[in-house]
Order: C-alpha cells, then sequence, then structure tokens
C-alpha cells in the first residue's frame, strides 16, 4: 500500500493516527520540525506494524519551504492529515500581537499555504483525502481562548470551500474537530472526564471517518451535541456567560 | 491528581509525575521520596498507590524485535494488548498472561503475573531476558537473572518497590492459530474439581470458575476449562470493539440474589460433564476485557479481590474451609477462579507456590473485612498466602506469614536505601 502523509506528526493525536494508519497497513511520511526527535517513534511504528516509516523535515511557518517540501516527496503520497496547532496564550495575545499572529499562522496561514499545494496535486491526479484537524473552539468564540478559535474557525472555512472545490475532482476533504483531548497540549488543565477523549479514540475515530469519506468529524462524538447547544444559544444571550 | 485503581477503592489524591527521559526521571526521584511507580492501574488494591506517583504508562515505544529468536524489546508502558495486536497476526503470543491484556509490561514484571499455564511455564518473569531499572540514586541498571540476581529477585514480584522499571526484554512464544481447542469439564464438587485438575494437566492452560453459593455436598463445583493453540494457520486477529458499563451501578444491584442468579447460568448452561468448543484468544484468556469498566458493576463504594494460594498438600482442607465460611456469609462473590499452580521460583515476594489458589470478588461494604479476616486465620492455618497484586487490606502479621523470604527483601531494599525511596501505601501498611 502508499504513502499517508501525517503533518505535525510529534502532536499527540498525530502519532496515534499514525500508528493507527500504520497499522491498517499504510506506509508514512511523518512531517515536523526537529524531526529528528522521532527517532524513536519512527522505530516504534516500524517494530510494531513493519510499515516503511520515512520521517521529513517541515515547518509550518516557512512558507517558501513548503513547494519543495512536497517536490521531495518521491511517492506522492495518498492522503495528508494535519494535526498542527497551536493553542498560545490568550491572554498574551490580547496585548502581544506577535503571539495572536503566531497562532493564526500556526493554526491557519500555514496550513493554508501547505495544502495548497497538495490540493493542486491531487486535484490533478484526481485522487486522494485531506484531512484537517481544526477543533470545537472554532464554532463559536469565547473569551478564554478566542484568538485560537477565530484561527480555527478560518481553518474550518478553508477545509469546507476545498471540499466544494475538489468534489468533482474525487479528492475528498474531512473536518476533524475534537473537543478536549489529553495531550501535551491540555496537559495541567483539569478537563471533565466524560468529555475529554484519549488521543487513540480520535486517532481510531479519524481513520474510521476518513475511510467513509466523513466530511466533519466531532469527536468524542457528543461534543456534536455540545456544540449544537452552545451554538443555540443566542448571542445576547453568549455575551454574559463565562466560559 | 485523584486516582485509583482497578478496585476503585480507595481513592486517593497523589502528586504525579511524568517524565519525557531519563534525565528528568533522575530529577523526580533525587528530589522526592515515597515515589511509587503506576503502570494501568489494573492492579485491585493499593500496590500502585500512593503519595507520590511516577506516571509510566506513556513510555510505550517497541524498540526491537528478533524474527529468529521471539525476543521483543519494549519500553515499560507497553500493554499486553498493544503486543496481541502486532504480534498474534504475525504469530506470536505471549509466553505467560495474566486474564486481562491491559496491564503494562512493567506491572507484569512488577506482580510477577502468571497465566492458565503457570504449571507449565511460570511466572512472568520467566520470559524477561533482562529489563532496565533506575533505582534510588537515579542510576540505569541493566538486570537479569544472572546479573545482578538480587536485584532480578527483589524487582520481579517486587511491586515497585525497587525502581522504576524502564524497559524489558521478553521472550514471545510461536503460535500457529488464533484458536483455542477448549474442554469443558463440569464438576458436583470440590473433590471432582481437584481430580479434573489432576486428569488435565497435560494442557497447558487450564482454569475454574467456582460456584461459591453452593452449600454442603456441592461445595466446590465449578467449570474447569482446559485448553491448548489449534494449529489451524488462522492468525487474522483483530481488535475487537467493546461494550462498556458507562456508569457505576447502584450498589443493590449485585446482591445475594443476582449473584446467584448469574452462577446460576454460567453453571446452568452447559450441559455434558465433558464438553468440546473452539474459541479465540479473547474468550479463552480474557473474558472478562469484553466489557470496558465492568468494575463499576460493583458500584461506587468499589471492590476488592480476595486471591490466597495454599500449599498443595492443604488445599483440600483448606478451601472446602473456606468455601464454607464464604457460603455460610452469604457475601456473593461474582467471580471466583480456581488454578492449580506449579513451583514457585526464587523471587523474593512472587506469589506463586505449588498448590491451589483462589480469587473471589467481593464488594466493599459493612462487615466484609471481618469476612475478609477470619478467612485470612484459615490461610495461615494451612501455610498459605495472600496475592499482594490484588490486595488493600491484609495485616502485616498475615502477610508476613505468608512470605518467608521477606526479610531478605525488606534487608535488600534497607541496603540500597530504597525502602524510603520507594514506598506505596500498601507497603506501608504491610511493612515493606
Ligand atoms: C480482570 C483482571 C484479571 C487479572 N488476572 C490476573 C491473573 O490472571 N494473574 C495475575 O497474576 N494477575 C492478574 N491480574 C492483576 C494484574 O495483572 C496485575 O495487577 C498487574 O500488575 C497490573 O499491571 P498494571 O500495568 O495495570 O500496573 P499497576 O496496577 O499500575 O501497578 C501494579 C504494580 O506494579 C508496579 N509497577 C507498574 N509499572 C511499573 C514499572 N514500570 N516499574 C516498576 N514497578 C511498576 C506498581 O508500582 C504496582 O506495585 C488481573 C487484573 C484484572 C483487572
Ligand atoms: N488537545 C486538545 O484538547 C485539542 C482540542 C481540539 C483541537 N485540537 C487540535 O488537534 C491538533 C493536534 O493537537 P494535540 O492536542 O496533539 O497537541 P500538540 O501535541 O501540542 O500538537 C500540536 C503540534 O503542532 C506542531 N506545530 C506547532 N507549530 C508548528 C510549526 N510551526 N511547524 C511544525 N509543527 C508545528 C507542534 O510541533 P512541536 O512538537 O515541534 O511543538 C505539535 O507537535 C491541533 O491542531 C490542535 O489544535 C486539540
Amino acid at each position: 500500500m502508499s504513502y499517508v502523509l501525517i503533518i505535525g506528526a510529534k502532536s499527540d493525536i498525530a502519532k496515534a493516527t499514525a500508528r493507527e494508519y500504520a497499522k491498517h497497513g499504510y506506509d508514512l511520511y511523518l512531517a515536523a520540525r526537529n524531526v529528528s526527535e522521532l527517532e524513536e517513534f519512527v522505530n516504534d511504528i516500524t517494530v510494531r506494524t513493519q510499515r516503511t516509516v520515512k520521517p521529513v523535515e517541515l515547518d509550518i511557518l516557512n512558507y517558501e519551504s513548503h513547494q519543495s517540501f512536497y517536490d521531495q516527496l518521491g511517492e506522492k503520497p495518498l492522503g495528508v492529515i494535519s494535526a498542527i496547532g497551536y493553542l498560545g496564550d490568550q491572554d498574551k495575545a490580547q496585548s502581544d500581537f506577535s503571539e495572536a499572529k503566531l497562532i493564526m499562522d500556526s493554526n491557519y496561514t500555514g496550513v493554508v499555504s501547505l495544502f495548497n499545494i497538495i490540493a493542486d496535486d491531487f486535484e490533478k491526479r484526481r485522487s486522494g483525502f485531506i484531512v484537517g484537524i481544526s477543533s470545537v473552539a472554532g464554532d463559536r468564540g469565547r473569551k478564554s481562548n478566542y484568538i485560537y478559535g477565530s484561527a480555527k474557525a478560518a481553518l474550518t472555512a478553508y477545509l469546507s470551500g476545498l471540499r466544494n472545490r475538489l468534489y468533482d475532482s474525487r479528492v475528498h476533504v474531512m473536518t476533524v474537530k475534537p473537543g478536549f483531548v489529553a495531550t501535551k497540549m491540555t496537559e495541567g488543565m483539569e478537563l471533565p472526564k466524560k468529555l475529554t477523549a484519549q488521543p487513540e479514540e480520535v486517532a481510531e475515530d479519524i481513520y474510521k471517518a476518513q475511510q467513509k469519506n466523513k466530511n466533519v468529524l466531532y469527536t468524542k462524538w457528543m461534543w456534536h451535541w455540545v456544540m449544537l447547544i452552545i451554538k443555540a444559544i443566542p448571542e445576547w444571550k453568549f455575551k454574559g456567560i463565562s466560559i | 491528581m485523584s486516582l485509583m485503581s482497578w478496585g476503585m477503592y480507595p481513592k486517593i489524591k497523589s502528586s504525579v509525575f511524568s517524565y519525557d527521559n531519563e534525565k528528568v526521571l533522575k530529577q523526580i526521584i533525587e528530589e522526592h521520596d515515597e515515589l511509587i511507580p503506576y503502570g494501568n492501574g489494573r492492579s485491585y488494591g493499593d500496590s500502585a498507590l500512593g503519595a507520590n506517583i511516577v506516571n509510566v504508562k506513556p513510555h510505550d515505544y517497541f524498540i526491537d524485535f528478533n524474527e529468529k529468536s521471539g525476543l521483543l524489546h519494549v519500553q515499560a508502558g507497553v500493554l499486553l494488548s498493544e503486543i496481541l495486536e502486532s504480534f498474534v497476526p504475525r504469530g506470536w503470543f505471549l509466553k505467560v498472561t495474566p486474564g486481562t491484556k491491559f496491564i503494562t509490561v512493567g506491572g507484569a514484571i512488577a506482580s510477577d503475573v502468571h497465566g492458565k499455564n503457570h504449571h507449565v511455564e511460570g511466572c512472568f518473569s520467566e520470559c524477561v531476558k533482562e529489563f532496565t531499572i533506575m533505582t534510588t540514586d537515579g542510576e540505569v541498571v541493566t538486570c537479569s537473572k544472572e546479573a545482578p540476581p538480587e536485584l532480578f529477585r527483589a524487582t520481579c514480584g517486587g511491586m515497585g518497590l525497587t525502581g522504576v522499571i524502564l524497559d524489558a526484554k521478553i521472550y514471545l512464544k510461536k503460535i500457529n492459530s488464533k484458536y483455542i481447542d477448549q474442554t469443558t469439564i463440569k464438576t458436583n464438587n470440590l473433590k471432582e474439581t481437584f481430580a479434573a485438575f489432576e486428569e488435565y494437566k497435560a494442557l497447558p492452560y487450564s482454569v475454574a470458575w467456582i460456584d461459591c453459593l453452593a452449600k454442603s455436598d456441592e461445595i466446590g463445583k465449578c467449570l474447569l476449562m482446559a485448553g491448548d493453540f489449534k494449529d489451524d494457520g488462522k492468525l487474522d486477529y483483530k481488535k475487537k470493539g467493546k461494550l462498556s458499563i458507562p456508569f457505576n451501578f447502584p450498589s443493590f444491584a449485585l446482591n445475594n440474589w443476582s449473584v446467584r442468579a448469574f452462577n446460576w447460568l454460567y453453571y446452568g448452561k452447559v450441559k455434558e460433564r465433558v464438553s468440546k468448543q473452539k474459541v479465540d484468544i479473547d474468550t479463552f484468556f480474557y473474558p472478562l476485557d469484553a466489557i470496558g469498566h465492568w468494575n463499576r458493576i460493583y458500584g461506587k463504594n468499589g471492590f476488592t479481590q480476595y486471591q490466597f494460594i495454599l500449599p498443595k498438600y492443604a488445599s483440600y482442607q483448606g478451601l472446602e474451609e473456606i468455601l464454607k465460611a464464604i457460603s455460610d456469609s452469604g457475601k456473593g462473590s461474582f467471580l471466583a477462579v480456581l488454578k492449580l499452580y506449579g513451583k514457585a521460583n526464587e523471587n523474593y515476594l512472587s506469589f506463586p507456590i505449588e498448590g491451589y489458589s483462589l480469587a473471589l470478588d467481593f464488594k466493599i461494604e459493612k462487615g466484609l473485612f471481618e469476612l475478609l479476616d477470619r478467612l485470612d486465620e484459615i490461610v495461615v492455618q494451612y501455610k498459605g498466602r495472600i496475592y499482594l497484586t490484588k490486595d488493600v487490606r491484609v495485616s502485616k502479621e498475615t502477610f508476613e506469614k505468608g512470605y518467608p523470604q521477606i526479610e531478605i527483601f525488606r534487608q535488600y531494599r534497607k541496603e540500597n536505601k530504597m525502602d524510603t525511596k520507594f514506598q506505596s501505601l500498601q507497603s506501608k501498611r504491610v511493612g515493606i
């Protein structure tokens, strides 16, 4: 079988997803910055699954490098999954624009730059899948993380447009909206147990949903309903709530 | 952080320490006392609980596998279930596995776990070529049965009290099927049960489910399941979806009558004295893993497992007495598992000795600990011992009487300054 390209491969969700795809017989390109840190993990998947796993260096903020990054992949991947994200510091981002910009660029601009290149190739080939990990935080802006939320909202809109554009070329685009996931990003936060997924659960959900060509995936599933309720609260009321 | 293990009792507040690399772990060990490694929390009692917990499970990398020898090198946080997922399809299985696959390799070594084949293959430590462990001063030691032998004997079965196991090399065994030919033998009393164990001793895997509520001359009646792997080349083993108990049952759900009904259903379903089945790995080895969080059926107060072993010569009499005491108490045990064990190994605190062991689950409720204290007396009287990895309440005296090598273990810990560095609630309770 052929390669799946995983972007932001050092993320806990990405690692679980990489294992999931390798388990199902896919070879992998794992792209991350300081990718040498992934050496032991690359070996882990190889020992577990006997698949070919190739680490590739990628900084999502280095836009100029994206074309050559994609060109250097010998065999082009059948699909790409991006787990890149940066939660950042909301308070800091409110007063320090460089933090706000880093949040927007890491979650949105950088991904757009790379996905544009990949989407063109897949469109020409008339095959492939593109999975972007956005967030429920993009469904409605909240005071506790609206800079991050707005970047994810932009990514969600981008992915839905891309899905629309590539429909005729039979390239499938899936938007993943995790709720809480126990990863490095959320380490130290007190998360409600029932609503918090382990990275492995998210990975399984992504694999299954992608295989079924789902458009939007909420994970855990109950986040779909949680967000329906949150989105249904009228703005005049919402603005007064502390969440 | 609030923590508990499989019995959901006790629930305690602990500080949890995670580490990215050995340097960080070394620092944690240097700066804190009363540390205890935590694997996947499938021990029933308080052996993985304490003031300061070292979280090993995230360290779950596979490092190497040798197709020729079957030697697998993994980090200590790898779950047995992950090993099965990768290696059963390639024709390999664990040499020794307990009744759940959701335990870490570190936890398997620390409890020196055993399976249905103890009478043939012994404990988990038999398949361990070597492991590395970070001990008191943050030093990383590579340890095998040969060198240093004391550390090996103290660590296998040592309940995390010698340091943090980092990785291990373990031998897998070749199989050529994911199916097991199972023979089920239905017996009417303890005498028949013992005879059945002896009769089927040649089969590598065997275990019996006992009806604990049986009275008078039916005491000890059971379903004995014995078997071995088939040889049909079918190895397409996959992870199964599972049911889950979503919340704690109200604690009255598991009263005497529901246990009675369960035992009766289980036992009553089997009609012939001897019957044959073809079952897969998960059904045979891990029947309870099919239902996630089954521990919640005991309600929010939690439960405990009482597992003891008696030397062979005293097993019959001792078991009869204990089963009678349980039956008289009317306290239901959902699960009662009886097993014949082979010879003991040299590890200081490994549980198995040659004889019969019984494991029973009890809901935590008023009067339970009094009953278990009475059972302890019978166990001690017949020179038996209690399994630490299941225990949450045994007294120092009962524990010490069962483990004659305890002084060697204590001395070893003291000499190597492990006694203050590594401590669990359990080690404090039983004074080790
Ligand atoms: C349904 C069920 C069935 C079971 N059946 C059996 C059976 O048939 N036979 C059997 O022997 N046991 C059985 N057990 C018990 C279980 O196998 C042991 O308790 C095992 O040790 C649990 O491993 P864990 O990874 O969950 O460790 P934990 O429960 O987290 O810890 C158990 C002990 O190991 C220590 N430990 C964990 N990781 C490390 C490490 N890296 N370094 C040093 N010490 C460490 C802890 O300090 C603690 O003392 C069963 C348990 C369940 C829930
Ligand atoms: N955890 C949650 O609760 C949650 C909820 C909803 C959505 N999500 C989303 O899920 C995705 C995965 O997150 P996670 O929870 O697994 O967190 P994570 O471990 O922090 O992963 C984020 C990854 O993005 C990478 N990254 C950030 N900036 C980068 C850059 N400039 N170039 C290359 N890589 C960069 C990081 O790389 P480094 O390792 O090099 O820093 C990190 O590996 C993210 O998109 C996140 O927003 C998470």
